[in-house]
């Protein structure tokens, strides 16, 4: 799967984009946002409070419970602010 | 109907002008619009702003523009609109973005050119990083946002424009 980070997100985990198999138990959006928890000082902070975070799945807005495949394309960001 | 997402500036005249005469061709006989600028000053005491940076989402950024414009279109009878948002690095006083909308009267242009402003403000995937004398800071979302996007949900479109 293609993983994405913008703004604040991609500065504390120190990437704008990677590759990565789905992980072995992560079903789930919410179980990613757990498992990057645990992958490291950048990550374990970014992703600490998830409900400092949003994300998308395939650029549409999704919530922890969206299911995850080994295709998708997830951003995980800080909330919105256009306009 | 047309959304651009663009580094460059833009005209504000004319495109406004191009708008209308589009609008005047399909029979709308109302155009509103809103044009969004870089503040200098974060709130009436706050830190002046050097400069703000806009980054985005390339390609979710066009659909949920399309998305919130179709939206608009279904709650409001638009004869036409238009969206353009920018982004990068843009000083006090730029151009962030233009929203306009044409319709046969001016109540429903007036309200979906609101409505597509407080969507834009929380539906967008757009994020801001100040530029002040204390160092560069993220924007953080406004919860009085969220409040004006979700209450158009409960507001309905106008039945008897006039």
């Amino acid at each position: 799967m293609k993983l994405l980070y913008f703004a604040w997100v991609r500065e504390t985990v120190g990437l704008d984009e990677e590759t990565l198999s789905l992980p072995p138990g992560v079903t789930t959006l919410g179980d990613l946002a757990l498992w990057q928890a645990g992958r490291g000082a950048g990550y374990a902070e970014a992703f600490s409070d998830p409900r400092r975070l949003r994300a998308a799945v395939n650029q549409d807005l999704a919530t922890p419970e969206t299911p995850l495949t080994a295709s998708d394309e997830v951003a995980f960001f800080p909330p919105l602010t256009g306009g | 109907m047309a959304v651009h997402v663009q580094s460059a500036d833009f005209d504000s005249a004319a495109e406004i002008a191009r708008f209308e005469r589009q609008a005047a061709l399909k029979g709308a006989g109302a155009v509103a619009s809103f044009c969004g600028l870089v503040r200098g000053r974060e709130g009436e005491d706050g830190p002046l702003i050097g400069a703000m940076t806009l980054e985005h989402y390339p390609g979710m950024t066009e659909r949920a523009l399309a998305a919130i414009e179709a939206e608009a279109l279904a709650r409001w009878p638009l004869t036409d609109s238009l969206i353009i948002h920018r982004f990068g690095r843009l000083e006090p006083g730029a151009r962030i973005v233009l929203v306009c909308t044409a319709s046969s009267h001016r109540e429903a242009a007036f309200a979906a050119c609101a409505f597509l402003m407080d969507w834009l403000k929380t539906k967008a995937p757009f994020w801001k990083k100040e530029e002040t004398a204390e160092g560069p800071r993220w924007v953080d979302a406004k919860a009085e946002d969220d409040a004006r996007a979700a209450a158009w949900n409960e507001a309905s479109a106008p039945r008897n424009p006039d």
